[in-house]
């Protein structure tokens, strides 16, 4: 971290606070874009609503497909945000200051997303509710919480309220200061959300250890969530494949993955769009590079895990799941794509520290990644089912509909947008941090050389 | 007797370090000094006093009433159908643990918040004097007091080299 840039606090305002106080048109264009193909994705829901699950590609013995695959690639999506803020914060990385926010608020919206599937792919969503809610007094039907189903919902529930609290209380300094310059509804709206903030050495006091503490406890929650996904797939006993105690670390590290590069991906969208160059810089897409590369190899390690305890006995699912994906058309093809864009094309790239400072490379090959770990959802429910029964007259097979391609695509529109209209009421980059981070930051004779130095106490 | 409270800004922090030791050394006390900035500064940059707080023991209260929740939910629904299966027991423990996780830890997450706002004092509905500038990077140092030691005060903001320096315009009243 050798570059660092002096802002003072009245320019840190005007650049991170341009895009809540001022619109420019191309924010209504891209608006209407991701609106209209959100739009679909909505049509294409109530189309399966109205019609019912005939309308997916589903059959015997595939009873999971694009949808769930969305649901676990999206809650993969928003592990990166709160594990990148909460050990940031716990190990007080000063490189953290532009990232965080951006990435807790892609988890909200990410979360949101994800939670929406399980319930759409049940064609009736309404008729779902009594499998998480115990409400159904009159019954007597209760939530049958040995269904990892059911733990679902509750990870979810639990993970989604933390972030969305978490964000809110570091948002609080920042609302105050929207709230000195604005007039009007706007003010009126920020005094309310501000909760009447003044910035008293007591309320940044708690402002900090809040961050500290709030970061402890939401680590854990952020591990279970996506181990309780990933028991949806390993407590099935009747899809062998998915059977295996290794899906846990697997498809955490393999989230954090995907999760990281996503964030790598909003960073360089936020660069440009919002000219944010004095808060982005190289040397976040180099650190948020390094970490991938350990992140990629701890993730490709427990993808051989996986592989290497499935082939060892032999059993004949397993062959013949392994066959399908690695051999067969176009199963194999998708093999191919999935492992060359989610580790052997990124990894060796961002291996090359001018690789890593390079901003279209870097926004590029984290696309590259997050195409691939989508597959690798894929890969890993789809072809469990096509080879779950031991009979090959039982095997089945899989094809996507328009309804789920549209459903799926409008998921991507849909956490766009989701972002985009956070951007017009809340500053994406915390102005507070940015301005702590210049208060503490000094520089440092170090001999002939002037080097960065920081505080903290 | 009516209180008076004033507001002097300082673009330089240490000015404004300035303006507290003045005005304690004219016997304001920590209680009727309040230090407001956009930015965090060191604990103690202004001289202020160690700020205590019981934030920690408030993720504990909401840990137990959230696993409390977990499990009477779980217990609770599985006792209320009991449905034997495969001969096993009807409290199924591993899958109430993983909901009682979720619950404890959900509990210690809506405590936390709880305890923030308690501790940091918010919401604030009660307007007091103050100013937009600092959230641009001017340190405010308000000071509430009787009316008839207002002037005393007025003089330790200004005497540290106030760039302005705001008050209410009648006893008891506030100025945005």
């Amino acid at each position: 971290m050798q570059e660092r840039v002096q802002i003072s606090d009245e320019q840190i305002n005007r650049e991170l606070l341009s895009g809540v106080l001022h619109t420019p048109l191309w924010f209504w264009g891209l608006v209407l874009l991701l609106g209209a193909v959100a739009g679909v994705g909505v049509i294409a829901a109530g189309f399966l609503v109205y019609f019912g699950v005939g309308v997916l590609g589903l059959n015997r013995p595939v009873f999971w497909g694009f949808l769930i695959t969305n649901f676990v690639f999206w809650v993969g999506i928003s592990h990166a945000g709160v594990m990148i803020s909460a050990i940031l914060r716990l190990t007080q990385a000063e490189w953290r200051r532009p990232v965080t926010r951006a990435a807790e608020v892609l988890t909200i919206f990410a979360l949101s997303t994800a939670a929406l599937f399980p319930l759409i792919h049940t064609g009736r969503p309404w008729r779902a509710l009594y499998w998480v809610f115990p409400y159904d007094f009159s019954r007597g039907i209760w939530p049958n919480v040995r269904s990892p189903l059911i733990w679902d919902p509750s990870a979810i529930f639990t993970y989604l309220t933390g972030t969305i609290l978490f964000v809110f209380i570091a948002l609080v300094p920042d609302l105050g200061m929207v709230r000195d310059r604005t007039t009007g509804w706007r003010h009126k709206l920020y005094s309310v959300l501000s909760l009447g903030w003044e910035g008293n050495p007591r309320q940044w006091r708690l402002q900090a250890v809040a961050g500290i503490l709030l970061s402890a406890l939401i680590l854990p929650v952020f591990v279970s969530v996506h181990s309780i996904v990933s028991w949806d797939f390993g407590m099935a006993v009747a899809v062998e494949t998915w059977h295996a105690t290794v899906f846990a670390p697997y498809f955490v590290i393999g989230a954090v993955h995907s999760g990281v590069s996503a964030v790598v991906t909003m960073m360089a969208l936020l660069l440009w769009i919002f000219k944010l160059k004095n808060y982005i810089r190289p040397d976040h897409f180099d650190a948020l590079g390094r970490l991938l590369v350990v992140v990629a190899t701890a993730w490709l390690y427990f993808y051989v895990l996986d592989f290497f305890f499935g082939m060892y006995a032999l059993e004949p699912q397993e062959i013949a799941n392994r066959t399908l994906i690695m051999f067969q058309w176009p199963m194999s093809f998708m093999f191919v794509l999935f492992a060359l864009a989610s580790y052997f094309i990124p990894i060796p790239l961002w291996l090359s520290r001018k690789n890593r400072r390079n901003i279209t490379l870097m926004f590029w090959s984290s696309i590259l990644v997050n195409i691939g770990m989508w597959m690798e959802r894929f890969q890993i429910i789809v072809p469990g089912l096509m080879r779950k029964e031991p009979f090959t007259f039982t095997w089945g097979g899989y094809a996507p509909t328009v309804v789920e391609l549209a459903m799926v695509t409008g998921s991507f529109a849909l956490v766009g947008l989701g972002l985009l209209i956070f951007s017009k009421f809340f500053p994406l980059i915390p102005a507070w941090e940015q301005k702590e981070g210049q208060l503490l930051q000094d520089e440092v004779q170090v001999g002939r050389a002037k080097v960065p130095g920081l505080v903290h106490e | 007797m009516a209180k008076r409270t004033a507001l002097g800004l300082y673009k330089d922090a240490h000015a404004a370090a300035a303006a507290v030791e003045n005005l304690k050394q004219g016997r304001f006390t920590d209680q009727d000094i309040d230090i407001l900035s956009g930015t965090p500064y060191p604990e103690g940059a202004f001289g202020e006093h160690h700020i205590g707080h019981k934030l920690f023991v408030f993720p504990f209260i909401g840990a137990a009433c959230g696993f409390s929740v977990g499990l009477l939910l779980t217990a609770g629904t599985q006792l209320s159908y009991p449905m034997v299966t495969g001969g096993k027991p009807i409290l199924s423990v591993p899958p109430m643990a993983i909901i009682m996780y979720e619950g404890t830890m959900l509990g210690a997450i809506l405590f936390t918040i709880l305890g923030i706002l308690f501790e940091s004092r918010l919401p604030r509905v009660r307007k007091s004097v103050y100013d937009a500038r600092i959230t641009e990077g001017y340190v405010g140092i308000r000071v509430a007091c009787d009316a008839q030691r207002f002037d005393a005060a007025l003089n330790a903001l200004k005497q540290a080299g106030a760039d302005d320096v705001k008050f209410d315009t009648q006893p008891g009243a506030a100025t945005a």
